[in-house]
């Protein structure tokens, strides 16, 4: 038991994903089962061709949980029918600031992640996979091993299983503290023993993928909806959503409000204002200032756009992207100049270096940030950030880079005057209510005089 | 050619083969897309972002497949919705590239700024500063004032040990992997890796001794900035400073192109080699050299280089003009009559051995080489060689590499590279047979063992199950890699004939890129050989009379002669006695210390001659030294002594003997300086002005050689099985052991650099 602070918030009657708030201890085999639990797999096993999953996740219009929103059931039309071996590699990285939904599944209702593995498996004729966790999830890894434990020995997995002559085995992998790693390339370098950086595609994974051989690589998120869908038909599962983004999404929530979680919702149905109130509001009701609708890798929402519908193109036609659904919260307390140099930082430090606008623009656009918040920016420094982020975009090679432009570019579209207001506010270099937080990190030079990074 | 690929840059149309990355198919038509991390030799990476262009398809219509045109009926281009890299991407048919738009020209900046935001911009220290891509493409493409805080600069350590022989700059590091690659991709040893990641990513070796490589010194040459320095000329000379010479290897068969940086230096009292670089020869070296190629060319003004004639005078050697020194050679060379052996050591010139050969063939005296376990089976080697234009980089699927008793990369470095690419990347089978494991192992499709010694008893005994077993007569090519190791001379023939049988029992022999590959023990081997031989038969068909040299198989050091005279010997222990010793050397050797009279001789670095590769191409090298002291050139010295017995010759040098040689040499006829020399460009282009495309090696000019045609290829009606025995194993051949890259000797010794490196001569025996 790994105690997820994870709260069990009721906002569907019954959860698609979130099972374990409709269903206590559905994390045991037993519960799992005595509520439908691996039903969809029997069913596939015995009654359905590799192809007719893969039609029905198709026809269901599942898009990837993971960011890109890529349909799961094309990605895995895309496998090769005759080269072997396979792979199906789960994508547990969960690196994206504020992303914390694969965390509830995986501790939460860990059957139900495995038997879409395997159905996955089963579809794309893998006889291997391999989930990929971020390394923090040492505790949850454990949860979700015992599940696999379980499922071979009530032969769920293992060799020729429930009779049917497929094989498939289940590997855990635990990742090194990397968020690059969560893209799927690197992700792939980094489970082959190798430096975690990203590849070039082509070839892409379905063609050339983990120890080049044909990988589908799916979210967890992605997976855990499959074996409803596999159950219950897709057109089931097209009572929720819309048209272009079906079913129900999990939205992590946090920030500023008062209750942070996890919210599973149909997509489309609601609005970012009202997924602020399910989340119990901002605290002491503050006014919103901006939302974050994937993390920090997002645009920026101001607070004018909070009536933005929660789905795919909703968020994209208002100028940002859906991503991970990470929406943190920011209130009229939080200093815009100092949460993007926050993200901005994480950016710098995640970078993995490979290619040279994101390793050394997020470099140099920190440089920045560190001016202006220790108090000796100048407004030319506040153009220079826009310069050096709008430097770097569309050259990196990997979407990190691209990512990292977002919280500069997006805040100083919307919140310039802020940028303008922090100079004039914050001048001579003079001790501010960011001197601290810049001398532990290394920064400026604390009382003793230390710094000891860049 | 079907596979031709058409394209537009910057409204040029371009036919390029499918599969051609964009910034190759610009180069074709002189378009320099600039680059950093990408280099024409390594797989591609699309790091450094430098190569960005805009690149735009044909827009297709889904439902008729064909391209959309407009009212005008062109057809309708769709560009990317973001640039490009032309590293990564491969040309299709009517794709349009523009490099020179001012998108492209925005980015190239852009980059170019980051990059330097990182850079020390310690130019003016840097080695590579005047030879550096970052450099030349900032000045090309760069923004000209930086807009980044100097304060801010990320700095990092300074003369970071990778290994002994290579020094790492992390401030300098672009972070372009070319290193990386270049260990992993074309040598082989994982010894350099990326370590940490974001702005604090470095280049670390963890390999154990560190960068544990015959061939880390070509890091330095494509390292696109100063990040990789060797220890050898580190701070040694500003490169502008140098003047190149085009050369030659000396110290292996494979005959590497190399190019010879030179500079004025009081404390040598002239010029001196600062440092060895790589010369394109894509048919020979391609742009590599090793790391012995690279290093060892401190003998060349070693204080102890032998400066001044010598004579033995009361029993100790003294300094003596050239005219008493060559006087006393001529008297003793008179009285001695026919008994007069000399021995030819294989790193001598052709144009050298042969003059030594006119002179003793004109005496009726004997000859031999040195080492003498070659001459054995020279002549085989050249019968059944590779084919005049065969080439190693055609080797690939469906083509058979079988090593014989040989260690491709200790005694043939650069072979060794062009021979795994030959298998690893383009699918030739390997098939080794050996006593012992080499590196070469690892991509072997196939092993086979024997008792040290026992090679040529086992191809004798096994060539038909290995016919059947590796159905080498379903292979396109053939081609036979073999060494001489715990061979004697009879044994070595044994092998090398059993080994030309097997070519000529699977159809084989004679084919352009099939035959033997011998693993000679330096660089001019078959030169010495060919000269030596031919000059005897060209003697015996002349109608000279008597007895017209020894055969060079028959072991002249049992013999007692009253004059014996060694050219360029070393240490052998294959010297005759006699009773009065001439040794021309570069060093007093311990032979030269029991001499008679000691005559100082040039090297290869301060004249000019050339060599016949292990692979029979024959190739110049120039002058890039002056004369050291006394010291005169090997075919000098032959032609004053012949002088003294009254032969007058009047060469003037050594394209003059060459013509003699090519005349009365059938091997070489058709052969002269002029055809030698003759070069042309070379693919992909590399060199002074594309360095920063293909790193800092040199252009060949000097020549790309030629290689003269096997018997079996002139002649193939001619060719006849050997007789097929292989004799016993004998202690003397067992005690030729295995022949390390890096064993103890007069040449190497003299680099201190390589210190540490050298196998002392007791382990090698
Ligand atoms: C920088 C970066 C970080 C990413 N991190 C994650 C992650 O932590 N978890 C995840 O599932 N996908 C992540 N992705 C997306 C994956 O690359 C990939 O699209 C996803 O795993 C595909 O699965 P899906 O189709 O099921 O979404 C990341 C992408 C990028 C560019
Ligand atoms: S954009 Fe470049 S440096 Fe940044 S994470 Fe991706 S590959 Fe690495
Ligand atoms: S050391 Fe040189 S070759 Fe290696 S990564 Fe750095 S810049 Fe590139
Ligand atoms: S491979 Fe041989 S010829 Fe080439 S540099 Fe090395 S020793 Fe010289
Ligand atoms: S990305 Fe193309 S040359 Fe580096």
């Amino acid at each position: 038991m790994s105690g997820f602070y994870g709260t069990k918030n009721k906002t569907m009657e019954r959860h698609v994903l979130l099972r374990d708030v409709d269903v206590p201890n559905i994390r045991e085999y037993d519960v799992y089962v005595a509520n439908d639990g691996y039903a969809a797999w029997k069913k596939a096993l015995t009654t359905m061709k590799p192809d007719e999953v893969i039609n029905v996740v198709k026809d269901s219009g599942l898009r990837g949980r993971g960011g890109a929103g890529f349909p799961a059931g094309v990605k895995w039309s895309f496998i090769p029918k005759d080269i072997f071996p396979k792979y199906v590699v789960v994508n547990g990285d969960e690196s994206e600031a504020g992303t914390f939904k694969d965390h509830q599944i995986i501790d939460g209702n860990p059957h139900q992640l495995i038997e879409g593995v395997a159905l996955c498996a089963y579809a794309v004729q893998a006889n291997t996979s391999y989930i990929y966790l971020r390394g923090e999830f040492y505790e949850p890894a454990k949860t979700l091993q015992r599940a696999i434990d379980e499922a071979y020995a009530h032969g769920m997995l293992g060799k020729n299983v429930l009779g049917s002559g497929f094989d498939l085995d289940i590997h855990i992998h635990l990742g090194a503290g990397a968020y690059i790693c969560g893209e799927e390339t690197a992700l792939l370098s980094s489970l082959e023993g190798q430096l975690g950086q990203p590849r070039l595609r082509p070839p892409f994974p379905a063609v050339q993928g983990l120890y080049a051989k044909p990988t589908v690589i799916n979210n967890v998120e992605t997976l855990a909806n499959v074996p409803p869908i596999v159950l219950h038909g897709a057109q089931w599962y097209r009572q929720y959503g819309t048209e272009k983004s079906p079913g129900t999404k999990i939205f992590c929530v946090s920030g500023r409000v008062n209750k942070p979680g996890n919210y599973e919702l149909p997509l489309g149905k609601y609005t970012i204002r009202e997924l602020i109130e399910m989340a119990g509001g901002t605290m002491d009701g503050r006014p919103v200032k901006g939302v974050l609708p994937a993390g920090s890798s997002a645009p920026i929402l101001p607070a004018n756009l909070l009536d933005t519908k929660l789905d795919y193109e909703s968020v994209q036609a208002a100028g940002s992207i859906l991503g991970s659904a990470s929406f943190v919260i920011l209130d009229d307390t939080v200093d815009i100049v100092w949460a993007a140099r926050k993200m901005v930082r994480f950016f710098k430090h995640e970078s993995c270096g490979k290619c040279t606008p994101c390793r050394e623009g997020t470099y140099w656009a920190l440089k920045l940030y560190d001016k202006i918040l220790s108090g000796h920016g100048t407004l030319a420094d506040v153009d220079m950030i826009g310069e050096v982020a709008g430097q770097m975009a569309g050259k990196c090679f990997c979407l990190l880079g691209e990512f990292a432009t977002s919280p500069m570019q997006s805040t100083l579209k919307h919140f310039r005057a802020e940028y303008e207001a922090f100079i004039a506010n914050h001048q001579g270099g003079k001790m501010n209510g960011y001197t601290d937080e810049l001398i532990r990190e290394g920064v400026l030079a604390g009382p003793e005089g230390v710094i000891t990074r860049h | 050619m079907a596979d031709l690929v058409n394209l537009t840059i910057d409204g040029v149309p371009v036919s390029v083969p499918k599969g051609t990355l964009v910034v190759d198919a610009a180069k074709k038509i002189e378009n320099d897309i600039p680059v950093f991390c990408y280099h024409p030799k390594l797989k591609p990476v699309g790091m450094c972002r430098m190569c960005l262009v805009d690149i735009g398809m044909p827009k297709i219509d889904p439902a008729t497949k064909q391209p959309v045109r407009d009212e005008q009926g062109n057809v309708v281009i769709a560009f990317m919705p973001k640039l490009t890299t032309a590293c990564t991407t491969p040309v299709s048919e009517g794709m349009v590239v523009r490099t020179a738009t001012e998108q492209v020209r925005a980015a190239r900046e852009d980059i170019l700024e980051f990059l330097l935001t990182s850079h020390p911009l310690d130019c003016p220290i840097c080695d590579k500063g005047g030879e550096c891509p970052l450099q030349n493409l900032t000045l090309g493409f760069g923004p000209s004032v930086s807009r980044f805080d100097y304060d801010a600069k990320f700095h990092n350590e300074k003369h970071v040990p990778l290994g002994d022989l290579i020094y790492l700059d992390r401030e300098r590091c672009i972070q372009c992997s070319r290193c990386i690659r270049f260990q992993d991709e074309i040598a082989d040893d994982h010894v350099l890796q990326f370590h940490d990641r974001g702005r604090g990513m470095e280049i670390i070796t963890f390999s154990d001794p560190p960068f544990d490589s015959y061939f880390g010194g070509n890091t330095t040459d494509i390292c696109p900035v100063g990040a990789l320095t060797t220890a050898d000329f580190r701070f040694k000379a500003r490169p502008w400073e140098l003047a190149s010479t085009q050369s030659l290897c000396t110290h292996c068969p494979v005959g590497c192109n190399i190019t010879l940086n030179t500079r004025l230096e009081t404390k040598s009292g002239g010029y001196e080699i600062k440092r060895v670089m790589p010369r394109q020869n894509e048919q020979v070296n391609e742009i590599w050299i090793c790391d012995k190629g690279r290093y060892v060319h401190h003998f060349t003004r070693a204080e102890d280089r032998l400066r001044q004639p010598m004579v033995r005078r009361d029993g100790r050697l003294v300094e003596a003009t050239w005219e008493q020194a060559l006087q006393l050679v001529g008297e003793r060379l008179k009285a001695a009559g026919t008994s007069v052996a000399a021995v030819v050591g294989d790193r001598i010139a052709n144009e050298d051995a042969y003059l030594v050969a006119k002179l003793v063939r004109a005496l009726n005296g004997a000859i031999g080489m040195s080492p003498s376990v070659p001459a054995h089976y020279a002549d085989v080697a050249r019968a059944f060689g590779v084919g005049a234009h065969a080439n190693l980089a055609h080797l690939g699927k469906g083509d058979v590499i079988l090593v014989v008793n040989g260690d491709v990369e200790e005694q043939a470095p650069v072979w060794f590279l062009r021979l795994r690419q030959a298998v690893v990347d383009r699918g030739a089978a390997l098939v080794i047979a050996h006593s012992r494991s080499t590196k070469m192992h690892r991509y072997a499709r196939a092993i086979h063992r024997y008792e040290p010694g026992y090679a040529a008893r086992w191809v004798a005994d096994r060539s038909e199950e290995l016919i059947a077993k590796e159905s080498l007569k379903d292979a396109r090519n053939l081609l036979i890699v073999f060494g001489d190791e715990q061979l004697d001379g009879p044994s070595a023939r044994a092998l090398a004939q059993g080994l030309a049988n097997l070519l000529i029992a699977t159809g084989h022999a004679g084919k352009a890129d099939s035959g033997l590959l011998p693993l000679y023990p330096h660089a001019n081997t078959q030169g010495v050989f060919d000269v030596i031989a031919g000059a005897d038969r060209a003697a015996a068909s002349n109608g000279a009379n008597g007895k017209v040299g020894a055969d060079l198989r028959s072991p002249i050091c049992d013999s007692r002669f009253e004059v014996a005279w060694l050219i360029g010997v070393g240490d052998a222990s294959d010297a005759p006695s006699a009773g009065f010793t001439v040794v021309q050397e570069l060093f007093m050797t311990a032979l030269a210390k029991q001499a008679d009279v000691v005559l100082p001789a040039l090297s290869f670095a301060e004249r000019e001659g050339t060599f016949t590769s292990g692979d029979r191409r024959v190739q110049r090298f120039y002058r890039a030294l002056p004369p050291l002291g006394e010291a005169r050139p090997d075919w000098w010295i032959a032609q004053e002594i012949a002088k003294r017995l009254g032969h007058s010759w009047g060469f003037q040098g050594p394209a003059h003997i060459f013509a003699d040689l090519a005349h009365s040499i059938p091997h070489y006829s058709g052969l002269s300086y002029e055809v030698i020399s003759k070069s042309e460009p070379q693919w992909p282009p590399m060199g002074r002005g594309d360095l920063y495309y293909g790193g800092t090696v040199y252009d060949n000019t000097g020549g790309l050689g030629a290689r003269y045609a096997s018997d079996a290829e002139r002649d193939p009606a001619g060719v006849r099985p050997y007789d097929g025995a292989a004799p016993e194993p004998t202690i003397a051949g067992l005690e030729r052991r295995p022949r390390p890259l890096y064993r103890d000797g007069e040449l190497i010794r003299r680099s201190a650099v390589l210190a540490s490196h050298i196998v002392p001569a007791q382990e090698v025996a």
